[in-house]
């Protein structure tokens, strides 16, 4: 096994061995299952957002609803709690010292925590979609999904565009984590990275939000948690996907690169 | 490579801001040796470590350990070496045993392999499933020392490493690190605890604001401060009008019905000749040293900082 892959490993047991990671895992797996209880118990739905319409239609439709719900600041807050915690915990424990000084180089334990990091982001976000499906399915069938251009799209293809979804989906997560990671970094303080994290998440979504803001509202990372809606559509629109690939890219590796460089070079010492 | 020495330092400087916690540090520790560095709290003997650690960027100098300096190689200076500083730490939510396994995976080497061995050594073999956690301060110390051994170093750094621990657990750790010098292992070791390095060191340097005041050998060390020789007789008043006539015998003083004097060796040895022909008995003569206490107070004195300066 490479070294990375050692340090790697270590990094998921010890997320594995910490409470905070069910914290945000079981949030993300409860969301979905509270929401479809809710509307079994009660009529009416969330008409307004997309997809919210259809959610009695199919199972397939409630990982879709809630990813919407969750981007505003649930899933941000998940993400926030691992990655901005995996490098501030090691320096507040003094465990940082620990491991630098053993055989393995910054560069391979930093790739380690930042692998593990994205790694628990994109499990929440399955997790969060197997349990919608899941739950949906069990209340109002695995039926065939009305796409958002009013087409029906049978249940397999639907399964397929949820996977996609998720996938383009995690990626401004990913950016977040990113940032989180370099807060945890930077200022050694758990507690001020998650927070610092998150609203520096909430800012991206009020930018989007303001009057004036319209030029650059596509390029903020908050608009690409809407860029599967591309997919949803008939024919598939790849802009905004593509969009968010390249958007995404920069909000990941100008954070990521800053962290390394401190990580890199910081002092270990006492906090 | 097998020729350079486990520790060198030279010009070492650590600043932060306008304190200097370490100022100029020049230590050469040899194979073999059981290296004691002494200073009072907050001196700078941490910070010296966490430089030699490749934990902390040196403002200024260098370090090299068996010729690799941590800043230039990286991880790869510290084949050979392990040891920790101000008290190992540990992941409290993991078990002792897989705190070993992980710190053995983050090693290269065969380390897992050596996990029950020195989890014995250290006497934590029935205690290895639990969480380090809820392990006591002297457990977590046994830890450190079963967490470096498995490197199988050459050299072991150790910062205070009887800190904090009840009297047995100071013994226990002395004989460890003892048996562990005696089967060749390189050993610097940090203390405030002039004792333990008298016990366990054979060369110390001592630190002092961030400089070193003494580096050298115990023995002469102690030797330079003879500060004398007392001798006993049943006879004090002739036995001191010998001393007082006798070359090379001075200051020769009366305390405690005990006659006490300066001189070389040389001089003592003539004394003890005249003596006898004087025909005077004598039951006691024997050269006075300073304790290295009072040499270490002599070294430091005055100057002794707040604990809370950078260590």
């Amino acid at each position: 096994m490479s070294a990375v892959a050692k340090v790697y490993r270590w990094e998921i047991a010890k997320l594995l061995a910490q409470k905070r990671t069910y914290l945000g895992l079981g949030s993300a797996m409860l969301v979905p299952l509270v929401f479809v209880i809710v509307l079994v118990l009660q009529t009416g739905g969330p008409n307004d957002v997309p997809l919210g319409r259809y959610i009695r239609d199919t199972g397939l439709a409630v990982p879709f609803v809630v990813l919407f719900f969750m981007s505003i600041w649930g899933f941000p807050l998940i993400t926030a709690l691992v990655a901005g915690d995996i490098v501030a915990a090691e320096s507040h424990n003094a465990t940082l010292k620990t491991i630098l000084t053993r055989s393995r180089e910054r560069g391979e334990v930093f790739v380690g925590k930042v692998l593990a990091s994205f790694s628990y982001t994109l499990v929440v976000v399955v997790a969060m979609g197997v349990v919608g499906l899941a739950a949906g399915s069990i209340a109002w069938g695995f039926h065939p999904l009305t796409s958002l251009s009013g087409t029906k799209v049978s249940a397999a293809h639907g399964l397929a565009l949820l996977a996609a979804s998720l996938g383009v989906y995690v990626l401004p997560l990913v950016g977040i984590a990113a940032f989180g990671l370099m807060l945890s970094t930077i200022t050694r303080n758990s507690a001020a990275s998650v927070v610092g994290t998150l609203m520096w998440a909430l800012l991206m979504q009020l930018l989007g939000v303001l009057p004036g803001t319209e030029s650059i509202r596509p390029y903020l990372l908050g608009a690409q948690f809407e860029a599967w809606h591309g997919f949803l559509r008939v024919p598939a629109d790849w802009t905004p996907v593509i969009r968010a690939l390249w958007v995404c890219a920069l909000y990941i590796g100008i954070p990521l690169f800053a962290a390394y460089v401190v990580f890199l070079r910081r002092d270990v010492a006492a906090e | 490579m097998s020729e350079a020495p486990p520790v060198a330092t030279r010009g070492l400087v650590k600043r932060y801001g306008e304190i200097v916690a370490v100022d100029h540090v020049d230590l050469t520790v040899e194979p073999g040796d059981v290296f004691g560095y002494l200073g009072p709290n907050g001196a700078g003997k941490t910070t010296s470590l966490r430089m030699m650690l490749g934990l902390i960027r040196p403002t200024e100098g260098s370090v090299q350990l068996f010729g690799r300096d941590p800043l230039r190689d990286g991880a790869k200076a510290l084949q050979g070496v392990a040891g920790f500083v101000e008290g190992p730490a540990f992941y409290p939510y993991l078990s002792g045993r897989r705190n070993l396994r992980l710190l053995a995976d983050y090693d290269d080497g065969d380390s897992r392999s050596r996990i029950d061995e020195v989890l014995e050594l250290v006497e934590l073999a029935d205690r290895a499933k639990d969480k380090v956690g809820g392990y006591s301060h002297g457990m977590r110390q046994r830890l450190g020392i079963a967490a470096a051994l498995l490197r199988s170093p050459r050299l072991l750094l150790l910062d205070e490493p009887t800190t904090g621990l009840d009297p047995a657990g100071m013994r226990d750790m002395r004989d460890l690190v003892r048996r562990l010098a005696g089967e060749g292992l390189t050993v610097l070791l940090s203390s405030h605890l002039l004792g333990e390095v008298e016990e366990l060191c054979n060369r110390v340097a001592i630190i002092q604001k961030g400089r070193i005041v003494y580096e050298g050998s115990l023995g002469e060390l102690l030797a330079s401060a003879a500060s004398g020789y007392r001798l006993r007789s049943p006879e004090p008043e002739r036995a001191r009008a010998v001393c007082r006539a006798q070359t090379g015998v001075e200051q020769v003083t009366s305390v405690d019905g005990e006659v006490r004097f300066q001189a070389d060796e040389q001089s003592v040895g003539a004394l003890s000749i005249a003596l006898g022909q004087a025909r005077i008995a004598v039951t006691a003569l024997v050269p006075q040293t300073a304790s290295l206490e009072e040499l270490f107070l002599d070294l430091t004195e005055g100057e002794a900082q707040p604990e809370e300066a950078v260590a």
